[in-house]
């Protein structure tokens, strides 16, 4: 019992209020600095790819913005559903906040994929199957966004974005293959998403860096965002009155 | 079981206002009509072009119509209180959920799909489509319709109240509707191109069975955070 209390404590918004902003000033500094690193490495360290040159550099953005995008939308998928199921208003708040986080991630893989596209593939935009369905992520994003902000009741809005954000999550892997079969009968371009044969541990080390960079923004980011949600719609709770008097 | 009784009702009451007010159930028909004859003056009626682009463009015209009449679906129920009526005649709220969701995508399909399968052909011919193709594109648009009317279902559920309801429902549910228009129309293209269409077939089956069987329960979980 003492766990499980310990364990849900910070789901009351007052505490996770506190938590968040003791937390925040620290993911601000870690992304800074793991990003600082990953981008001297990526950018001085590692060695130019013998095929692409210079251009594959943007692999160091890219990359962990693609896995950024996907991973949030199942994070938000899942906080919605918990939101939704337990009636845990803090899970709600989360969601809303990571969702405009995992758009930004997929906007910015669309296109730092499309300034990799131009001086690799001679092209800013393939229909092909993986850029096809990041961009359908993105519509996800965009109408899991726009519905939680078209239903003013906030409670329903929370419920009907978490149904919907289920509905993409199980959808996602639909779309993934089916536009890798549309995709081959087509005969598309042949892409391969690795830039080098194998990669040098430099590349690999600035890579995780820049991945675990964009962990801290996105916590930070997130936070701050939740944060706000919480004043929001808590402004008639006592403790969130009685803390700015103080 | 109380289910089979909110069905049938619901169902035979949709049908009938549809048959009183012919005009408005029409209109998606129409709506496809002109969007088709868009694409020739717009592209150019150079026929090969056209006979290559035809069944993506049949098909999305058709994905555009079932979403565009599949808004006002709840609307009118919700706004005179049948639909919260409805919802509590069956057993629990849930169950009577789902049998008023399966007869509002049936009747949904009945209405506005069927017709589009009929008209189909006519169409076909128009883009110089072969005959194989056009047998194609009438059985990938049977099997793909109703998908789109269960999935317009859950869209309407959702987005029932909400303000600029019907652009919403485009961008909530074109994206789920992306593997439908993609076996859909990659199969009349294969028979285009000469080649077995039974792959895409068999996929948009699965895809029908799988929509069947959830979009029903999520429009019913929709329905009963919209009435609440």
């Amino acid at each position: 019992m003492a766990t499980t209390r310990h364990f849900f404590t910070f789901a009351s918004p007052a505490r996770f209020y506190a938590l968040a902003g003791a937390l925040i000033p620290w993911f601000w500094i870690a992304a800074l600095v793991l990003g600082a690193a990953g981008l001297w490495i990526g950018f001085f360290q590692a060695p130019t790819d013998a095929t692409q040159g210079d251009a594959y550099r943007i692999i160091f953005i890219h990359v962990p913005a693609a896995w950024m995008s996907m991973v949030l939308y199942l994070v938000m998928a899942f906080w919605a559903a918990i939101g939704w199921a337990f009636n845990a208003r803090l899970a709600s708040m989360v969601a809303r906040a990571l969702a405009p986080t995992g758009a930004m991630f997929t906007f910015c893989a669309l296109w730092s994929g499309a300034l990799w596209g131009k001086p690799t593939w001679g092209t800013w935009w393939v229909w092909d199957a993986r850029l096809t369905s990041e961009l359908i992520l993105l519509f996800l994003y965009l109408g899991y966004m726009a519905l939680v902000n078209a239903i003013d009741d906030t409670r329903r809005a929370d419920q009907a974005g978490a149904l919907l954000a289920v509905i993409g999550s199980v959808n996602v892997p639909i779309i993934y293959f089916s536009v890798k079969w549309w995709n081959t009968l087509h005969q598309g371009a042949t892409i391969s998403a690795t830039a080098a044969p194998k990669m040098v541990a430099s590349m690999l080390t600035a890579m995780l860096l820049m991945t675990l960079a964009c962990w801290a923004y996105a916590f930070a980011v997130v936070f701050t965002r939740t944060r706000a949600i919480i004043v929001e719609r808590e402004r008639e709770a006592k403790w969130l009155n009685e803390g700015a008097a103080a | 079981m109380t289910s089979p009784p909110v069905f049938s009702t619901v169902l035979g009451r949709d049908l009938r206002l549809a048959a009183r007010r012919r005009v408005d159930a029409l209109l998606p028909l129409a709506f496809f009509a002109v969007a088709v004859s868009l694409f020739p003056l717009g592209v150019g009626p150079e026929p090969n072009t056209l006979r290559q682009i035809s069944p993506g463009v049949l098909w999305v015209c058709a994905l555009l119509a079932a979403m565009l009449s599949v808004t006002q679906l709840y609307a009118n129920d919700q706004a005179d209180g049948s639909l919260e009526q409805m919802l509590l005649a069956g057993g629990s709220a849930f169950s009577a959920g789902i049998a008023v969701a399966l007869a509002k995508a049936v009747s949904h399909w009945l209405v506005t799909g069927l017709p589009l399968v009929l008209i189909a052909p006519l169409f076909g011919v128009m883009f110089d489509l072969s005959g194989r193709s056009i047998a194609a594109l009438c059985a990938s648009l049977a099997l793909g319709t109703p998908i789109l009317s269960l999935l317009g279902n859950v869209g309407a559920a959702l987005t029932l109240g909400v303000r600029n309801g019907s652009v919403l429902l485009i961008l909530l549910i074109v994206p789920l509707c992306i593997p439908a228009l993609i076996f859909g129309s990659g199969a009349i293209s294969a028979v285009e191109s000469g080649s077995s269409a039974r792959g895409h077939f068999s996929l948009l089956g699965a895809l029908f069975i799988a929509t069947g069987l959830l979009a029903p329960l999520a429009t019913a979980a929709a329905l009963r955070i919209a009435i609440e």
